[in-house]
């Protein structure tokens, strides 16, 4: 059995993710809050945790130090009322701790799933590609030593001298034999192999400023999180435009600015071109997801673009989503039309409009919480 | 299950050999017990204070939590844990070397000797251990009983308050508190000091006569007919108040008379951790330099002693002002330099050279490790030539430029500077001064300020504990920005008045 404490420790997860959950909105709307460690890591830092007690306010206090210098000159660094160096006695430490939490992937997806309520995807993978794993989950009568499963093989012994009458409960001695033992042994499950791939494209036209971008970014940033945790391979593509549309990677997705003018329709192209040399749909789930503040050049483009869902992006893909970012320049006639055209409550298209970044959440909710 | 397991072989010749030194030196010990145990366990022990069973708190997983990320980082090492108890527990870790071992048990019996002489610590429980464990089982069956949530939150609130405490309670003998407390108890003093059982038994007895108070019911009546009897001076044990007064249930009184406990049995351990550390780093130098050392080990010793009694620009290490301060007596009692004659020597040459060979240094500090805790230690032995040599200084925080900077090296501000913050082992000095404020069963607490404001924010988490346990409207009398105010806190908003 484990220590105790590890029950403390899961405890203490368990309250930590509590808090993250109560204050998502929070982490969310300000953006960069979360940094990812590795490719599966995450570090979430984590204000007052601590008990709070009555304590002296800290700048005021100072404190003393050793060393040369001059009165005036600066110490270094901030007194660290916990850092004390070689041995030390513990129960005694007490200070100001900002803790990094440390979350996987997984943790932080079931998070934002449950805060939101999200379904899990399902997926329209392919059922002919199908992979297997091995899961220690089945108990047999054979195996080597090295998997015997001590617990069912006392528990068949006893069951065995019951039946048989020679357990003796003044003097419970239960004798294992051969044919008791049992053995951990594995099962083999297969999974169907489910691959998805996100395209993003974004307006980067004069009209789309920082804040803009911000949002688009964090909104990203959660959208993959989300998917990653439903798919076991996700590969993501990155497409910006303006009046042209050309495929970048991720540093510079976010940080291209044009002074275009803006043609969507260039963006829906590429992206079918991409969707159809790469990701044949149907071996793949696809996402697309548009960002723009809802300006386009002419209706003729639209009726270019609208065509193009129509025809390509719509049949091919899980859901396309469309995101409209707020900005003082655009007009927002792109969502206008696509209302006109497909409804609120299409099938596979999901619109949504995000106002700032308090908006992104329920933004995040409106993309993903249709279980595609 | 067994995570630490005694020493044994080379180790426990080591420990053979090291026991004769101290003793040789004149030692005055428990018995010392050894085990050894792999990082994992020492995190686990130094997350719950040493203690390999206490009761179920996240606030321990989260030290876990650090301290695990801390050794897989690499960034910190505990090299041993002891415990102040009778025998002495003390932990090794596995993967520790020979010298270090060798460090570490010379260390030991360093403060295995100041725990048994000091006399602060002689009121502590010694089985403690039992002690803890039996609090855990206790909490854990009240969390079985009361539903987990309900128990966690009222601890939260409890540690709070923690920090809360009399220093005098210390030296109450446990005739007193009893008598203070519930006097239905007719327990031999003696066994109640000593044996482990008394502890669950007194902890039991207090909850018996609780519980034989006639029901809540009535007692609430009673509560509101006749307000309290006022204080007839304040009080600084907190939680000794509200484990007497507050309007909890009877598991609720006695988890605070758990913590409080525990809070009371850490205690000496922050009054004298400058002496404490520096007694034990003088015996392990001293140990290991005159005796146990290995020529070839020299190196590595000088290595690992230095990496602990470095200090920087802005931490105040306990065991190097210790160390030094303990080895500036035993030079000053050597020479002669204390007393009338020396004190008032105006000839610096004279001065510099004095040395009546009355060689009182060994005896001098053994003194003062039984009669002194941290602040008498630094009000006392600390001059100001040992702050020119150790290059002391003081530095605060300077609102224009925004960082720490160095304020004096005035050995009189340097003084007041360490003494301020020993002063209440560094906390604030707060005291109930009225359960019954207002004539409204209100509770007030009053912070004696020195100077140092509270921190607002904490201060006002803490007042929401506070009330959760007194259950009527909180006050605290502070100063804050240089004017009196009194916090209010009446359960849903936090007042302010002037």
């Amino acid at each position: 059995m484990d220590h105790p404490i590890k029950r403390d420790h899961s405890r203490f997860r368990k309250i930590i993710k509590g808090k993250i959950r109560d204050n998502l909105r929070k982490y969310v709307s300000q953006g960069q809050q979360i940094i990812p460690k590795g490719t599966d890591k995450f570090t979430v830092p984590m204000p007052s945790i601590d008990i709070p007690r009555f304590k002296f306010g800290d700048k005021s206090q100072g404190g003393t130090g050793q060393g040369q210098g001059q009165p005036g000159d600066p110490v270094q660094g901030q007194p660290d009322p916990n850092g004390e160096p070689g041995q030390g006695e513990a129960g005694e430490g007490e200070g100001n701790k900002e803790l990094d939490v440390e979350l996987s992937l997984d943790e932080l997806a079931r998070i934002l799933g449950e805060e939101l309520a999200l379904p899990n995807i399902e997926p329209k993978g392919k059922k002919s590609l199908k992979s297997t794993k091995d899961k220690y989950t089945n108990i047999g009568t054979t195996g080597p030593d090295s998997l015997r499963h001590l617990r069912r093989t006392y528990k068949q012994a006893l069951k065995r001298q019951i039946a048989m009458d020679s357990y003796n409960p003044e003097n419970p001695t239960v004798v294992p034999i051969r044919r008791d033992f049992r053995y951990k042994s594995w099962q083999t499950k297969t999974e169907n192999q489910n691959a998805a791939v996100v395209i993003y494209m974004m307006d980067v036209s004069g009209s789309m400023g920082d804040e803009q971008k911000e949002i688009v970014r964090t909104e990203s940033f959660w959208i993959n999180l989300w998917l990653k945790s439903q798919y076991k391979d996700i590969e993501i593509r990155y497409i910006i435009h303006d009046a042209t549309a050309k495929e970048v990677d991720e540093q510079t997705f976010f940080r291209t600015r044009e002074s275009g003018g803006t043609l969507i329709s260039s963006a829906f192209s590429l992206c079918k071109e991409i969707i159809e040399a790469d990701y044949p749909p149907t071996e793949w789930n696809i996402y697309p997801f548009h960002f723009s503040d809802g300006d386009n050049w002419s209706a003729d483009d639209t009726k270019l673009c609208l065509d193009l869902l129509d025809n390509f992006i719509l049949p091919a893909s899980n859901q396309f989503c469309y995101g409209q970012v707020e900005s003082r320049y655009g007009s927002g006639q792109f969502y206008k039309d696509l209302v006109a055209r497909y409804g609120q409550d299409h099938e596979n298209l999901v619109l949504s409009k995000i106002k700032n970044k308090e908006g992104i959440l329920d933004s995040i909710k409106e993309f993903l919480g249709k279980g595609k | 299950m067994n995570r630490s397991k005694p020493i044994s072989g080379e180790l426990l010749k080591l420990k053979d050999e090291i026991e004769g030194y101290a003793i040789e030196f004149g030692l005055d010990f428990f018995p010392q017990i050894f085990e050894v145990c792999d990082y994992d366990t020492v995190n686990i022990l130094a997350a719950q204070g040493g203690f390999p069973s206490r009761y179920p708190h996240w606030r321990f997983g989260m030290d876990y939590d650090q301290l695990s990320k801390g050794y897989t980082y690499g960034l910190q090492k505990i090299y041993e844990m002891v415990i102040n108890t009778d025998p002495c527990y003390a932990y090794l870790l596995q993967a520790n070397n020979w010298v270090d071992q060798k460090i570490v048990m010379a260390h030991v019996y360093g403060h295995n000797d100041f725990f048994k002489n000091n006399a602060w610590f002689s009121g502590t429980n010694r089985k403690m251990m039992d002690v803890m464990a039996n609090h855990g089982t206790k909490i854990r069956r009240y969390m079985e009983r009361y539903g987990q949530d309900a128990v966690e939150v009222f601890i939260d609130r409890v540690l709070s308050l923690e920090n809360l405490l009399d220093i005098n309670v210390l030296f109450e003998t446990s005739q007193i508190r009893r008598n203070s407390s519930s006097s239905n108890t007719d327990v031999e003093e003696g066994e109640f000091q000593n044996d482990d059982r008394s502890q669950a038994l007194k902890s039991f007895m207090r909850t018996k006569s609780r519980s034989e108070k006639p029901s809540d019911k009535v007692e609430k009546k009673k509560f509101e007919d006749s307000p309290e009897k006022p204080l007839t001076r304040p009080t600084r044990d907190v939680l000794g108040y509200l484990m007497e007064h507050a309007p909890v249930e009877e598991w609720q009184a006695d988890i605070i008379a758990c913590l409080r406990d525990e809070a009371y049995y850490f205690l000496p351990q922050r009054l004298t951790k400058i002496m404490n550390e520096g007694w034990a780093s003088y015996w392990h130098s001293t140990i290991m330099t005159q005796r146990a050392l290995d020529s070839s080990e020299i190196i590595e010793f000088a290595d690992k002693h230095a990496g602990v009694m470095a200090m920087s620009r802005q931490n105040f290490n306990p065991y190097k002002v210790g160390i030094e301060l303990m080895r500036d007596i035993e030079f000053r009692w050597n020479t002669g330099r204390f007393g009338k004659d020396y004190n008032e020597c105006t000839n610096m040459k004279d001065k510099l050279a004095w040395d009546t060979k009355v060689m009182k240094g060994r005896e001098k500090i053994f003194e003062v490790r039984k009669s002194h805790n941290d602040i008498s230690f630094i009000d006392e032995f600390l001059t100001a030539d040992f702050c020119n040599r150790q290059q002391l200084f003081t530095y605060k925080f300077n609102p224009r430029t925004g960082r720490m900077e160095i304020d004096t090296r005035d050995f009189e501000a340097i003084k007041q500077k360490l003494l301020m913050q020993l002063t209440n082992f560094g906390q604030p000095l707060i005291q109930v001064e009225d359960g019954n404020y207002k004539n409204r069963r209100e509770l007030l607490l009053r912070h004696l300020h020195e100077g140092v404001d509270l921190d607002g924010t904490y201060a006002h988490e803490t007042l929401k504990n506070l009330y959760g346990i007194w259950r009527r409207p909180v006050n605290l009398a502070t100063k804050y920005e240089e004017k009196e105010v009194v916090f209010h806190f009446d359960g849903k908003d936090m007042k302010a008045s002037h």
